[in-house]
């Protein structure tokens, strides 16, 4: 009886470790599948046109993205310009000189912020910079990515801050530096490395926001001059793309989803590894 | 005389000192003030965010009331709008998708923190931290392109013939639908469970496991009965977390759901998402109230994903700081 028991207890103990191990490794296969998939069809669409031509009028083949590409670029640069000096300051503020309380509640209102639904934060740009112009811009665009960079890069440039060693900051304190001396000359640029990467892998994950876009920076199918009008974007000309019922058009949806992946995993890569290396941060 | 100069000269010019020292606590005043207001500007963009999601949905509140939480029509001709089949839909596919993100993301992670070897461990949690930063647009296409047609020939009438007697798994099957979106959610959930869990596994001190090992029990007993207990917390809270992130995904979800506005006990039926009509119909929205009515599905999605995270938050940290557990 006992025996039998014994029996049971360890071929559970195998089987139910299996398990963990074959779901382990198929959720990893899952991002092969995609890398895979990607490649084969979007590298047998990928070609020059796609990075130099605008998209031809609905009916006709061929053309490329080369708008939505300088699109992606320009709405990221607002977003940098607008979101990346918020994060900074704010994550400086919670390293070096919050208190208690109110550094607690920074700190959950960025996480609940990092948690709202990219398509609410859609609505919100939408309300602040389309509804009182009443129309679409680049703008708008840069407002909604600008706003969802600010609470990664609030949290890692927090945690990079905190990773630099005391005794730097007394080092410099001993020399007769004041507080804001010692974090502009000796603090964060200690930190520079792993801050820089941190906006970085902000700026990779707004990189492939869609639903912001929508009724932000909407779409275009043609070249988009200054920050006052519609812009394409890589994401946004996915979605139109996967979702008309046009095989060529498809064929670009694939084309461009590999691009955009590429520089999303690329970005993310890079990032990772160096701060893997550094050995400073777990998660972003 | 000459006494009386040397202490002169001893005592410093006071007045001067002490405004340069004020000077300098001033540049820190200055730097501290600085960074607080950009620390504000964060709580004060959060409240902005609510008082526009409320002020904007003034219209359609005040000419619904509670009656659009579950009202069923969704008439953008006649102006009456509900909210039901959007809540309904938003729910069943983030249920759905737990059902299968959960154990899998679950087992995953036992397998990182209590099995694989450290290297092995990081490795594998470094992909999976590059597969939770795929854009959902790419999902989406991999949806519409894969998991659609899948559907559609294999896996449905699979799951029609095992598990055709329950009302779940009746009906057409068109492809698209709550089940499709339910596990292309899933699949885009399952890491952010793994890798919070994982977080949280690790955290448990291995005297546990020790006493549970020399007490005779197997390396599962151990896992099941000693260590998933005490990092429960935690692992609620990655649950609240993913739960969260599959009730505002957007992009996935829209492209295979099948944008249809009813209210179906079918997961084959086509459905809608609360994100997935905003994203579909707000540059389409003619007139006021048409608007204001997707602005207040936006408030409610806030308000859902809001209560969700802020509860994942909390019991994270708990599990965190070493409690959870008697």
């Amino acid at each position: 009886m006992s025996r039998l028991r014994l029996i049971w207890r360890k071929s559970l103990n195998a089987v139910m470790l299996t398990l963990t191990g074959v779901a382990a490794f198929a959720v990893v296969s899952v991002l092969f599948l995609i890398l895979g998939y990607l490649l084969w069809n979007g590298g047998k669409s990928l070609n020059w046109d796609f990075f130099t031509k605008l998209p031809k009028p609905v009916g006709e083949t061929g053309g490329g993205m080369a708008n939505a590409i300088v699109g992606s670029l320009k709405l990221l640069l607002l977003a940098a310009v607008m979101g990346l000096p918020v994060g900074l300051m704010a994550g400086v503020y919670l390293a070096e000189f919050g208190g208690k309380a109110f550094s607690f509640v920074i700190r959950y209102t960025t996480d609940l912020l990092n948690g709202v639904p990219s398509i609410v934060i859609g609505i919100f740009a939408y309300s602040l910079a389309v509804l009182p112009v009443k129309h679409f811009s680049t703008f708008a665009g840069g407002v909604a990515l600008g706003i969802m960079v600010i609470p990664i890069t609030v949290r890692s440039t927090e945690e990079f801050l905190r990773a630099v060693p005391t005794s730097l900051r007394e080092g410099a304190m001993a020399l007769g530096a004041s507080k804001w001396r010692t974090i502009v000359t000796v603090v964060l640029p200690a930190a520079s490395g792993g801050i820089i990467t941190g906006m970085l892998l902000s700026l990779a994950r707004v990189a492939g926001e869609t639903a912001p876009l929508l009724f932000t920076a909407f779409s275009n199918r043609y070249w988009s001059p200054g920050w006052g009008q519609p812009i394409a974007s890589l994401p946004v000309m996915i979605y139109t793309y996967a979702i008309a019922p046009y095989d060529d058009w498809h064929r670009q949806a694939w084309a461009a989803g590999l691009v955009l992946l590429a520089l999303v995993l690329i970005a993310n890569l890079g990032c990772r590894l160096v701060l893997n290396r550094r050995g400073a941060i777990r998660s972003v | 005389m000459s006494a009386a100069t040397t202490i002169e000269y001893r005592i410093p010019p006071q007045p001067r000192f002490r405004a340069f020292i004020h000077r300098l606590r001033e540049g820190d005043e200055v730097a501290h003030v600085l960074t607080l207001v950009f620390a504000a500007l964060i709580l004060l963009l959060t409240s902005m965010l609510v008082y526009e999601l409320w002020v904007n949905s003034r219209l359609s509140r005040t000419k619904f009331g509670w009656m659009f939480l579950w009202t069923r029509v969704w008439d953008p001709i006649f102006g009456n709008f509900g909210a039901a089949p959007f809540i309904y839909g938003t729910l069943v596919t983030a249920i759905v998708s737990l059902v299968i993100a959960v154990p899998l993301g679950l087992a995953g992670s036992i397998f990182l923190a209590e099995l694989a070897p450290p290297k092995l461990s990081d490795s594998i949690a470094f992909l999976i931290d590059l597969l939770a930063a795929v854009p959902s647009v790419i999902y989406g296409l991999l949806g519409i392109f894969i998991v659609v047609p899948v559907m559609r020939t294999t896996l449905g009438p699979v799951l029609k013939s095992a598990l055709g007697f329950l009302p779940l798994f009746q009906g057409r099957n068109y492809g698209v639908g709550f089940l499709t979106g339910g596990i292309v959610l899933a699949i885009m959930v399952v890491p952010f469970i793994i890798s919070v869990s994982r977080e949280v596994l690790l955290t448990v001190p291995s005297e546990q496991r020790e006493a549970a090992l020399a007490l005779g029990s197997t390396r599962w007993e151990s896992t099941w009965k000693v260590v998933i207990p005490w990092a429960r917390t935690g692992i609620m809270g990655s649950i609240f977390l993913a739960l969260a992130r599959a009730l505002g995904e957007t992009m996935a979800v829209t492209m295979v759901i099948g944008n249809d506005p009813k209210i179906s006990a079918s997961l084959f039926a086509p459905g809608y998402t609360i994100a997935a009509v905003i994203a579909n119909e707000f540059t389409e929205a003619t007139g006021d109230l048409y608007l204001s009515a997707l602005i207040e599905l936006g408030l409610v999605l806030f308000l859902m994903t809001f209560i969700l995270n802020g509860l994942a938050r909390l019991l994270i940290v708990a599990t965190e700081r070493g409690g959870g557990h008697p």
